[in-house]
């Protein structure tokens, strides 16, 4: 490595964690080196238990009971961290280096007022008076863009939004000035478009205070609108670091190439330009191969040269900034390569509608019992978790209902399985009318036809049955079969078919990772034929690399049986890869549906507008206008009246947005959008993604920074 | 929080009634059995037609159990068959005994066990955990009888230290009460060491505690501040329920030691079919177990912030 | 393929099984305490058993009264080896005899208050509505009761009978047991498999007993054995406080009870008893505790 003029804020040099458990020591972290200079930021990537959380707690020091550090040395402004006592590592946290947690809720005592937690940074280590820390944490408040900081001071953690909370967890880490602050996926427990909001926060702050960052992520596009430089890890090791654009473009490691074919990047497409998966799954700790951890699951593999000798990290020669790689072959791999195996599918012909929604309604009943409601008489009030929903399925298509927490579609999932019964309108599937008819009213055909895909993989399965129980039990259900062997037969095709192996017919959930378990719940949801599959945010849980296996088994499976897919999810760089047409929900209200390429341009609803602006986007040769709302997602059980988007929304034009229910403007046979604004001032705004290269940014408002409409 | 309260009052009146309606069924359904009770096995069927008649037994079962409620609430609990005194004159200084007895153990007990609990929890699986863990466990596991027992065996037989008995025939004594109390703590003492130890433990593994350490707050301060107030919401409501346990407990200490007290009245009055101190004894001992159930709930509501201002 | 794979079915089912008893046992041995706990549990079930063979006399034979501890029967030339009691029977048999009745009522009393109590908190958290609030209620009061003031109650009034008390544990205990089936049940019903089930139109019967009871059992286990600790304990105290097991069959609690008076000259006819049941309890709640750790871990 090159010398350079800046000063180092963290030196970590050959670094080795372990924990040490009933079953031996399991090495977390190995061999990790990382240098970071003032007012830099470095993203640390990987998936779970690839060690990038233990190394922000090794910065730390805080290991817990059964972990340490067994090699290797960190050094903080040159002052050795491993060889602190308990007090100047007491006097370091919380003042020199600061961290910023995943939950903000969970971070924060529920106890103790927010005031009380804040006023406590100051006070126990510059020993201020109360009223001095009041002062400055009062200020502090108002920095994160927290309004009205007095109320904030005297509320409890959870009187506030999770929105709110995470930016009083900035606050305290930011009150004593740290020179290191670490960030442990800040944003994964928020919604899109509050994310949006945290990130800006946090390029803000780095920007003003140069204070230095490593930032802890999964998600390789929040790394590069935040990071200078990345490090990707792969069980236990780092695997490649240098800068955002030489590691974005110019990657020198299989398992990073493997990652960025393997999310959805807006220039994949389901049809010609599909995801490739990495193939198998990540390596337990105390299962790593020998060599290269990569080697069992990477195309380049070599016996001799990967293994059985432990790789070491390398430089890549002739780039300008440093960059490295742990892969002994990176010279003769030929990068350029397209990374598929060509395979290209055709598209498909939606036949026949399979669901018509047709002006559903589900009011649920909240009765309210404080003295105010009784004395005024309101008590009964109704959350409209579903308010007149219109769409529509065709055969083998794929449709998208997409929405962030509160939006009502996992309602609309329960309405439509027949676990609850619609409050108006009609849902009519394969020309039955079934949104009053309970799941055990239906008749078993119409049941079998439609299934579902759940999203938590260690949810999904009965725990203590085995697989093939559980799949022979659903054929048994719907009257597949009912021969015992042709039972186990059908199990053994549908395992067959999710491409596990047979013997898996006798293992029980817990001996399955969560891409495999996902696997099972496909199996299971299209044990008996089904014409329609609802799939939950089916990876949402999943780690990236396996993340792409299943959404591509998922679509094969739907592409051979011809099955209706309806897929809900929040995730929008899914939802534009792999569906047909896309519905935006907003608490509980459609705001726009279209097919995918309409809801990707404009006109825009100015929901979709910011939920597209809010979305991080791995890929460096597009930017995007930057959209961040103000204000929290407001309650279901107290919506907004009018247009439930009014309290956020940037184009608002004037009262009476919060006064009427928006009109839906017909933009074609399949684009409709809700909104009071004229189409044809929709139809003039810019569109929110433009390529680096090609365009200049549009007037509209320039990237990286927040565009407010007038 | 008004509401909360009229509803948790609520639901302690609709506790009582229910209670003293099964205590009437079960005791009083058969009118003839209450005059056997009350005047004695020897009685023959025309004194017990007699006195059913002269106390209102002959009249259908719902306005009997009216009468009965009504005399109840003004505190006419009736006569006691063996004591042959009003019901009320020789509960009342037995209650007063049993408190005394009562408060002793909370006095030993709360701040002990509190103590034990919360050292235990603050580093799980040390081993000042496993010893505090498994010394509760074992005295938990000796019955009140067995721990008496055992009290009486080396204090009283072999060291001769103490008294056995605790009858207070000479007036109050205070080393009367050592033993009493020594064995309903030790066998109380434990559940609550081990609440308290499961509830700090989890508080410790919290990621707020976390958040405190690496804000660089004290140790001292951590546990104060951030872990304790947590920690102890959810053995306050187990030591209220403890009071439930209690008044089990003395039945057998009570009876143990020959104290007069609540307990023993209670067992004395089962024995010899006393039925009107029978239920007297059960209602007050069921209004007392609600009674602090329902503070426990108000308690648990006033210190956990999330529900305060729900 | 498929042929052979169907022949191995019960095979596999049956490996599994045994692998997990086993497996079990491993697991229990990590835990020291636990181990401890169960080895006392075992010794006197093996004595309860055994108790024809292990006991030196008949237990409600009257042989010689007060003999202390080591004592020999010159008729026989067998030992007292824990004394006799007032009436001249052999303490140590009649612990033993002991053992076995508490053993046996101790466990009817707790599995059918189990079968109580896991049907009403199935049908509370899993129907939840109505059916929550009618059963919550009820349990709700019962265990207002102090429990040994229902006990005496109860059994005062209705005798001392094996089956009174065992339907008094029942009726004491089974609201407990519903309430910690009912929170289980009201968190495993939200599971994604739980709404698996449904969504294929399974039965509620189905999904109580197939989807949820099977993954509440571990928390179960537990709990049935500190129950039972405490079922013993409660039978003892009964036969303390004179409600017990009917005479003259021994019974821990009432052997206490008969010889008390006795104490300060014969403490041994009062200490062993003890003792016993101590030890008896202390397995389980040794057992319990050791479960619970392995639980956590797993």
């Amino acid at each position: 490595m090159t010398t350079d003029p800046r000063t180092p804020v963290l030196e970590i040099e050959n670094l080795c964690i372990s924990y040490f458990t009933r079953a031996g020591e399991i090495p977390a972290v190995i061999d990790f080196n990382l240098t970071i200079y003032e007012g830099e930021s470095v993203g640390l990537v990987g998936e779970s238990g690839c060690g990038k959380s233990t190394v922000a707690m090794a910065i730390m020091r805080y290991l817990g009971s059964n972990g340490g550090i067994v090699g290797g040395s960190i050094r903080f402004k040159g002052r050795d961290i491993v060889g602190m006592s308990d007090e100047e590592l007491r006097q370091m946290r919380g003042s020199e280096v600061a961290m910023i947690y995943q939950e903000p809720m969970a971070a924060l005592n529920p106890s103790l007022t927010i005031g009380a937690q804040l006023m406590e940074v100051p006070i126990v280590h510059e020993g201020v008076s109360e009223q001095e820390a009041y002062d400055r944490s009062r200020r502090m408040l108002g920095d994160v863009k927290l309004p009205d900081a007095d109320r904030v001071m005297a509320a409890y953690p959870h009187q506030i939004s999770g929105g709110q909370q995470q930016r009083v967890v900035i606050a305290m880490a930011l009150l004593s000035k740290p020179s290191l602050l670490l960030l442990d996926e800040p944003t994964t427990a928020l919604d899109v478009t509050v994310e949006a909001g945290i990130i800006d926060l946090i390029a803000e702050i780095a920007k003003k205070s140069g204070t230095a960052q490593v930032f802890i992520s999964h998600n390789l596009g929040l790394v590069r609108e935040t990071c200078d430089r990345i490090c990707v890890m792969y069980s236990g090791e780092a695997v490649e670091t240098g800068t955002i654009s030489d590691v974005f473009t110019k990657m020198r490691h299989p398992y990073t190439r493997g990652l960025f074919g393997a999310i959805p990047l807006p220039s994949a497409n389901k049809n010609d330009r599909p995801l490739v998966a990495i193939r198998g799954q990540l390596p337990l700790p105390h299962q790593r191969p020998r060599g290269c951890n990569f080697g069992p699951r990477c195309d380049y593999f070599q016996e001799g040269v990967c293994a059985p000798a432990p790789v070491p990290m390398r430089d890549v020669p002739s780039q300008a900034d440093p960059h490295q790689s742990r892969c002994n072959r990176f010279e003769t791999i030929d990068w350029d390569a397209p990374l598929s195996a060509g395979k290209v599918n055709e598209p498909i012909e939606p036949g026949e509608p399979v669901l018509v929604v047709d002006g559903m309604r589900k009011y649920y009943e909240l009765h309210d019992r404080s003295i105010k409601a009784m004395l005024s008489g309101d008590g009964v009030r109704y959350v409209k978790a579903n308010e007149t929903l219109s769409f529509s399925a065709r055969k083998a298509e794929i449709v998208a209902i997409v929405g962030e927490s509160g939006c009502g579609k996992s309602t609309f999932a329960k309405v439509l399985m027949g676990l609850e019964t619609a409050s108006e309108g009609t849902i009519t599937f394969n020309g039955d009318e079934i949104e009053s008819t309970e799941v055990q009213d239906r008749p078993r055909e119409q049941v079998a036809s439609l299934q579902m895909v759940f999203q938590n993989p260690n949810d999904t399965l009965n725990p203590s049955m085995t697989i093939g129980g559980q799949i022979s039990r659903v054929i048994r259900k719907f009257g597949v079969e009912a021969d015992p062997d042709k039972v186990h037969d059908r199990v053994m095709r549908l395992l067959d078919m999710v491409k596990l192996p047979r013997d898996f017919y006798h293992r029980r959930p817990r001996q399955l990772s969560g891409g495999q378990k996902q696997r099972v719940g496909v199996a299971r949801a299209f044990a008996g034929n089904p014409a329609m599959v609802i799939a939950d945010e089916p990876v949402s849980a999943l780690d990236v690399s396996v993340q792409a296996a299943v959404t591509e088994l998922l679509m094969d499976i739907q592409r051979e049986h011809g099955t209706t897919l309806l897929f809900i999810s929040h995730d929008l760089s899914v939802v534009r890869y792999l569906s047909d047409r896309i519905v935006v929900m907003y608490l509980g209200q459609i705001m726009e549906q279209g097919t995918t390429d309409e809801i990707f341009a404009p006109p825009y609803h100015p929901y979709t507008e910011a939920l597209l602006s809010a979305v991080p986007i791995a890929d460096t040769t597009v930017d995007k206008r930057k959209i961040v709302l103000e204000g929290n997602l407001p309650s279901v059980v107290n919506p907004p009246i009018g247009c439930p988007f009014h309290t956020r929304c940037p184009r608002k034009i004037g009262a009476i947005c919060a006064d009427k229910r928006p009109p839906v403007h017909t933009v074609s046979g399949t684009h409709r959008i809700a909104c009071h604004i004229p189409l044809d001032e929709l139809k003039r705004v810019e569109p929110v993604f433009f390529d680096v290269i090609a365009d200049t940014p549009p007037t509209d408002g320039a990237p990286n920074r927040p565009a407010q409409a007038q | 929080m008004l509401i909360f309260l009229a509803k948790r009052l609520g639901y302690l009146l609709f506790t009582m009634v229910v209670v003293s309606m099964l205590v009437f069924l079960v005791l009083e359904l058969d009118p003839s059995n209450v005059a056997q009770k009350v005047l004695g096995p020897y009685s023959n069927d025309e004194q017990r037609q007699l006195w059913m008649e002269a106390n209102g037994y002959l009249e259908p079962l719902p306005i009997r159990y009216a009468s009965w409620l009504g005399n109840f609430m003004i505190g006419d609990f009736g006569m006691s068959t063996r004591f042959k005194v009003p019901v009320v004159d020789i509960l009342l200084p037995r209650l007063g005994n049993t408190g005394l007895l009562a408060l002793g153990v909370l006095l030993v007990m709360v701040p002990l066990s509190l103590l034990l609990g919360v050292l235990a929890g603050m580093k799980e699986g040390s081993v000042q955990d496993r010893t505090i863990s498994v010394f509760s466990i074992a005295t938990t596991s000796i019955p009140e009888f067995a721990s008496g027992v055992f009290l009486v065996a080396i204090f009283v037989l072999w060291l001769k230290l103490l008294p056995g008995v605790s009858n207070m025939i000479g007036g109050f004594d205070i080393a009367q009460m050592v033993l009493p109390v020594a064995a309903l703590v030790l066998y109380g003492f434990g559940y609550i060491t081990r609440m308290t130890r499961a509830s700090m433990a989890e508080v410790m593994q919290t990621h707020y505690i976390r958040t405190a350490i690496l804000k660089g707050v004290p140790h001292r301060q951590v546990i104060l501040k951030h872990a304790l107030r947590n920690a102890l919401i959810a053995p306050f409501t187990v030591i209220m329920l403890q009071i439930n346990w209690l008044l089990s407990g003395v039945i057998v200490i009570e009876y143990l030691f020959a104290y007069k007290g609540f307990g023993s009245l209670l067992l004395e009055a089962a024995l010899n079919k006393d039925i009107f101190v029978i239920e007297a004894c059960t209602m007050v001992a069921v209004l007392v177990a609600v009674g602090t159930q329902t503070l426990a709930d108000i308690g648990y509501m006033y210190l956990n912030p999330r529900i305060r201002f729900s | 393929m498929v042929a052979s794979a169907e022949t191995e079915e019960p095979v596999a089912q049956r490996q599994s099984g045994l692998t997990r008893v086993v497996k079990a046992i491993g697991l229990l041995r990590e835990s020291p305490v636990g181990m401890i706990g169960a080895g006392i549990v075992l010794a006197w079930v093996i004595a309860a058993i055994l108790a024809p063979v292990l006991a030196p006399f008949d237990p409600n034979a009257t042989i010689m009264p007060f003999q202390r501890p080591g004592a020999v029967d010159p008729a026989s030339g067998a030992t007292f080896w824990l004394g006799t009691d007032k009436i001249g029977r052999d303490i140590l048999s009649r612990i033993i005899y002991g053992g076995r009745r508490v053993l046996i009522y101790g466990p009817i009393a707790t599995v059918a208050a189990y079968a109580v109590g896991i049907i009403m908190g199935l049908a509370a958290g899993y129907f939840r509505g109505w059916w929550d609030a009618v059963l919550s209620r009820v349990s709700d009061i019962v265990l207002s009761f102090p429990i040994f003031v229902l006990y005496v109650i109860v059994i005062s009034t209705f005798g001392a009978s094996g089956l009174n008390i065992v339907l008094a544990i029942i009726f004491a205990s089974a609201p407990g047991i519903m309430r910690i089936v009912r929170g289980l049940t009201l968190d495993l019903r939200n599971r994604d498999y739980v709404a698996a089930s449904q969504t294929r139109g399974e039965s509620a019967l189905y999904i109580m007993f197939v989807e949820i009871l099977p993954n509440a059992r571990g928390p179960l286990i537990v709990d049935a054995c500190l129950r039972l600790g405490y079922v013993t304990i409660t039978i003892g105290t009964l036969g303390f406080l004179g409600l017990g097991l009917p005479p003259p069959d021994p019974d821990w609690g009432g052997m206490v009870n008969e010889s008390r008076a006795l104490a300060p000259a014969f403490p041994h006819m009062i200490v062993y008893p003890c003792l016993a049941i101590s030890s008896l309890v202390l397995g389980l709640n040794l057992l319990a505790d050791g479960l619970r750790e392995i639980a956590i871990r797993d």
